[in-house]
């Protein structure tokens, strides 16, 4: 269990060091998922009241487009130099890359999520309330985008039309994490914290299905890839 | 009276089908513990194919095979760690150092990061130790990979043109690690085109056309050295 762990760590380690010094996340991902937020505010006009009630919706689907681009990154450099061979040589169980792998993933997504929020609260007039809520809710939500991610990731590594595939592949599945993520973050930011509850049991429930699928399945994914 | 050790590849009508293509079209190969075993052949023939057959990396479609006492059909996963081959990329990535990458490599199949170390000091990439892989020349990088070679401390040693790329202190590290793995019973099996570099460091030679291999058992290439074409 120990070395499973250790495995896990390590190779979560790996892929947040190199994003700290290739700053894709920080100088790309970042700054899209932030103009995404931001053309949506020109185009809905704050003026006319609409921009803070659709705001959760906004600010999830930022997330989720600058999600893909954190998993399409996270398989993308498992590409360069034959570096998936490596980690098919390796002693490390598949199960522990895989966890490794969306770890990472989710490390950067809640890195993005928080400075997206501070943004949120800043620039679209919505009163952060319920805190304890919404990071509940974004917790849950970035495990199963995460979790997802990584299992369609693993599966589109090795297609030459990986980027354009991935997207296809992964959008409509996390369609239930957006739309309880927002439901959540809206009871949350509207004071009505019970209308969560079921939300969180949906994000919850996929998170768990997807990180066990990807437990099981990574090994064969990574043969195919 | 002495036990009869199994040899460390033993391949019957071995054949790897990538796509369509039949990349190995029934091979028949032993290569002993402790021997030095050189593929040649043309481009094409099958002989980098042949190298990932042996690490657990291509499928095995048809026929027998068995590495290091794993079978190529059934458990090719846990022969992988046991094995290091040295191909055309490097396993390494763009944005981690050389000390990185070689530390990395060394704790997934869960030796020592002192390992890295060690690998690092005898490449002759002390000085680069910090620098990006993206940042290395080619003959950096391939001395690089070597190291990851040195660091797995490998039973069979897979080498696709190892000699390419390097220059003369690395082809010198490279032939020691040859003799260091021969010596304590690795068996290694090497392709290459330069065959005057290769020849000497190789016990028995295989020629490998079409997919297919020849005076591929050890008993049927006596003396030292026998070059057999289809």
């Amino acid at each position: 269990m120990r070395r499973f762990a250790g495995s896990v760590l390590l190779v979560a380690g790996k892929d947040l060091r190199i994003e700290a010094r290739s700053r894709v996340t920080t100088n790309q991902v970042l700054p899209f998922a932030g103009m995404v937020l931001l053309l949506f505010a020109f185009a809905l006009d704050p003026d006319r009241g609409l921009l803070p009630r659709v705001a959760p919706g906004l600010f999830w689907v930022a997330v989720l487009l600058a999600g893909l681009l954190a998993v399409s990154r996270a398989f993308g450099i498992e590409a360069e130099n034959g570096a998936r061979d490596s980690l098919r040589l390796s002693a490390l169980d598949p199960a522990a890359i895989f966890l490794g792998k969306a770890g990472a993933v989710a490390a950067q997504l809640l890195v993005l999520e928080t400075v997206l929020a501070v943004g949120l609260f800043l620039f679209y007039d919505v009163e952060a309330r319920e805190v304890w809520l919404l990071a509940l809710a974004a917790g849950l939500a970035t495990a199963g985008i995460s979790a997802a991610g990584s299992v369609y990731g693993a599966l589109a590594a090795g297609l030459k039309v990986r980027e354009t595939l991935l997207p296809l592949l992964l959008l409509p599945v996390v369609a239930p994490v957006m739309l309880g993520a927002t439901r959540a973050w809206e009871a949350a930011l509207g004071g009505t914290p019970s209308d969560a509850w079921p939300w969180l049991q949906v994000m919850g429930a996929f998170a768990v299905l997807y990180t066990a699928l990807g437990v099981l399945a990574f090994g064969p994914l990574l043969e195919e890839s | 009276m002495g036990v009869l050790q199994p040899p460390a590849v033993r391949l019957r009508a071995a054949v790897t089908v990538l796509g369509r293509f039949p990349a190995l079209a029934g091979v028949d190969l032993d290569v002993e513990e402790g021997e030095v075993l050189l593929l040649t052949g043309p481009n094409g023939a099958g002989k980098s194919t042949l190298l990932r057959l042996l690490a657990g990396l291509a499928p095995l479609t048809g026929g027998e095979g068995t590495v290091l006492g794993h079978d190529l059909a059934t458990d090719r996963r846990a022969l992988r760690p046991r094995v290091a081959l040295l191909g055309h990329e490097t396993f390494c990535y763009d944005d981690l150092s050389v000390v990185e990458n070689l530390g990395f490599q060394a704790r997934a199949i869960g030796r020592d990061a002192s390992a890295a170390a060690a690998a690092l000091e005898r490449v002759g990439l002390t000085r680069q130790a910090g620098v990006p892989h993206r940042l290395l020349s080619a003959g950096q990088r391939r001395r690089l990979a070597l190291g990851v070679v040195i660091v797995r401390h490998a039973e069979l040693l897979l080498l696709d043109e190892p000699h390419a790329g390097l220059d003369a202190q690395g082809r010198t590290v490279l032939e020691e690690i040859i003799g260091e793995a021969s010596g304590r019973g690795s068996a290694v099996v090497l392709a290459s085109h330069e065959l005057e570099r290769a020849r000497p460091l190789a016990g028995r030679e295989v020629a490998m056309a079409g997919g297919h291999a020849a005076g591929s058992a050890p008993e049927a290439s006596t003396p030292s050295r026998e070059r057999a074409l289809l």
